[in-house]
């Protein structure tokens, strides 16, 4: 192909390896790029020249980034690959605590280190490049300021009677619910609205004769269920099975549900939604397991919802209206998540709501006025 | 072939001379995006100017702006394209009528151009006298993921496939943009096809520059008070921050009112035109707003 023999003449140095080098150091820091990407990157560097610095880091994080949260893992792998002296400066300067607690005007962007580095360390595999990663594991360690117990959870392989006894439990704890109409249509015999290019389509086969009107209906989609997942100490056996049931929700052959996002929440607040995506039971829970760093550690319930709000609730909720369903109704972290989501949810929507009885009684529900397109359900375990 | 600005502070240049003031970071990103012909996919809080981008571009290099507004339920037949079905009606019932029964013939007159009502994705792809369009594709994250599936094709090979006739492939590629609020990820299928770029909300000299630029009438000192009340109004925590579009609107309302400067009454009578939750609202007026104003004026003071 002439790209790849472009991409071979000598007069350009050793730019285009230079970059795939990058861009393996990002992928190893948890950024996912992919192949075209690269490509893109290359002929974007070609198309602005090296003139300038700042092109040149705008024009890869333009082409290699596609989510704001990774911006910051990018500038750090970005001036730790290209070896900026100052760079390299300012981290043993980080590095020891002493100068770091006199130095109080850099608090803000410290604090955005402190999130990248995280990032950085944070299931990464070794790599040349970033060689520096015992030293940053100690940054990381020593500015961890807040005095929780992050504990996380090894989960170790299910016993076979554990194993079966989830999956009964799974298949009898179904959570019935009932499709959403869309506003897509699909054909239907019942439908109420005429198919005009079916009626046509079929007029043509028989030489122009309409003889029958076609129809289309909406069509109907599961909603989606964002789970909220109590994780701490007292919680621990019961919000283990919890996440069987959700795996099992996730990938049940025959679905009730639509995409499933799931939080867990105890001191903090963790979005572990793609590791319910791994097919293996096992390979979900360990992954989980070292995702939420604060497997038994106490609660910060109000502060862990407030959060999921402000941060996702406008995101994985949608615009429309979320109706509760909380496991264990009468429980104190069900009472206080209703009252928290109930005010978000107002916000979200952008509606009033109302409490309202539900016909089960282990499922307590808010519905909201005037809910015809529902979205997703919350529900808190 | 249209031209394109040949660097990125010729880009700069065609943004100012629309009166939109940005940083380097985006002059770059829309650099790329006309030089590779790839679409830009704009993310960012509600009010950071995403949507002006496109409009600044289109009027700086003198193209068409193509809208296409996205919402819940938007198919192909109000994006692309939708076949006249009462005009192949009368067609079809003139063809019975008169004995034309020629199934080849029917079809290849009611699958015409004549019968293709374009909707703004085709339109796009079709050539203009002025040179490629600029196609706004606005809140994407509006729309559910069937959309996106067909934006594929249509943003990756600047191609739409119309079943009953083929393949209409751009001549010459528009300039696309998309733009996203983020009330929803976007599946990265269709953000790896373009170039990413996160609007950010601007730096405090950015921000007066855009005042000015946007509020001729509004003096500097009122414009360093307003933005430096609404920077300091970014750092609370906050429902929905206040975006450029509420400083803009903040300002005009503070010259309609005739205010020189800004005093805690002017603030909580005019507080709703930067806040737009009541929660948020709530808790900033009064005391707070006081608060705030006095550390901004302090900040203003130390920087200068």
């Amino acid at each position: 192909m002439s790209a790849a023999q472009e991409l071979r003449t000598p007069t350009e140095g050793r730019f285009v390896q230079n970059i795939v080098h990058f861009t393996r150091a990002l992928r190893k820091a948890g950024v996912q790029v992919g192949t075209a990407q690269l490509q893109t990157a290359i002929s974007a560097v070609r198309a602005t020249g090296f003139s300038n610095r700042f092109d040149y880091y705008f024009t890869l994080r333009a082409t290699l980034i596609t989510r704001p949260e990774h911006m910051d893992v990018f500038h750090q792998v970005f001036f730790m690959f290209w070896r900026d002296p100052e760079y390299l400066e300012r981290m043993i300067h980080l590095l020891s605590p002493l100068l770091r607690r006199e130095d109080q005007t850099e608090k803000k962007e410290k604090a955005a280190n402190r999130r990248a580095l995280d990032a950085l360390t944070d299931n990464t595999a070794p790599s040349g490049e970033l060689s520096s990663k015992d030293e940053l594991q100690a940054d990381a360690h020593l500015s961890w300021s807040q005095n929780e117990i992050l504990r996380h959870m090894d989960f170790e392989q299910m016993s076979a009677a554990e194993a079966t006894a989830a999956a009964r439990a799974i298949q009898q704890l179904s959570l019935p619910i009932d499709p959403l109409l869309t506003r897509r249509l699909t054909p239907s015999i019942f439908g109420r609205r005429p198919d005009a290019r079916a009626t046509l389509a079929r007029a043509i086969r028989r030489g122009g004769e309409i003889d029958r009107l076609l129809r289309k209906a909406p069509r109907k989609r599961p909603p989606n269920l964002v789970a909220l997942c109590d994780i701490s100490g007292s919680m621990s056996v019961y919000s283990r099975m919890m996440l069987h049931l959700l795996h099992g929700l996730h990938w049940s052959p025959n679905p009730t549900w639509g995409q499933v996002s799931a939080f867990t929440f105890g001191t903090r607040l963790t979005n572990i939604s793609k590791s319910l995506r791994k097919k293996d039971v096992d390979d979900a829970l360990a992954s989980v397991g070292q995702l939420a760093p604060d497997w038994q550690g106490g609660t910060r319930i109000g502060d862990a919802l407030f959060r999921f709000n402000r941060d996702w609730g406008r995101r994985v909720l949608g615009r429309s209206v979320t109706p509760f369903r909380c496991l264990q109704p009468k429980s104190p972290v069900c009472r206080e998540a209703v009252a928290v989501l109930s005010g978000s949810t107002h916000c979200c929507a952008g509606r009033s709501s109302r409490p309202k009885p539900q016909e089960s009684k282990r499922f307590y529900r808010m519905s909201m006025n005037s809910c015809r397109v529902t979205r997703s359900i919350v529900l808190v375990i | 072939m249209a031209s394109f600005p040949q660097s990125i502070d010729n880009v700069l240049r065609i943004f100012a001379g629309q009166n939109y003031i940005c940083g380097r970071d985006l002059g770059t990103v829309a650099f790329l995006a006309l030089n590779l012909q790839k679409p830009l996919f704009l993310e960012g809080e509600a009010g950071v100017g995403k949507t002006e981008i496109a409009k600044a571009l289109a009027a700086g290099l003198g193209r068409r702006l193509i809208r296409l507004q996205c919402y819940e339920g938007l198919d192909a037949a109000a994006a692309i394209y939708e076949w006249n079905f009462s005009a192949q009606m009368i067609a079809i019932r003139t063809a019975e009528a008169s004995g034309n029964t020629d199934r080849g013939a029917l079809q290849s007159e009611l699958f015409s151009q004549d019968y293709l009502i374009r909707r703004p994705l085709l339109q796009a792809m079709e050539p203009h006298d002025a040179g490629p369009p600029v196609l706004l594709i606005d809140e994407v994250d509006r729309t559910d993921e069937p959309f996106e599936a067909f934006l594929l094709e249509a943003l990756s090979e600047f191609q739409v496939t119309i079943p009953e006739i083929g393949t209409i492939k751009a001549q010459e590629p528009p300039i696309v943009i998309l733009t996203s609020n983020r009330t929803r990820e976007v599946h990265d299928a269709l953000k790896r096809r373009c170039l990413y770029h996160w609007v950010d909300y601007p730096t405090f000299t950015r921000e007066v520059e855009i005042l000015q630029a946007r509020v001729p009438g509004c003096t500097a000192a009122l414009s360093n008070d307003i933005v430096a009340f609404v920077q300091e109004l970014r750092g609370e925590d906050l429902f929905k921050n206040p975006g450029i579009a509420e400083t803009i609107d903040w300002a005009r309302c503070l010259i309609a009112l005739d205010a020189v400067a800004l005093s805690p009454e002017v603030i909580s009578d005019t507080l709703g035109a930067v806040l737009k939750y009541q929660d948020d609202i709530a808790k900033i007026a009064g005391s707070e707003a006081t608060r705030i104003l006095n550390e901004a004026r302090a900040n203003l003071a130390k920087a200068s």
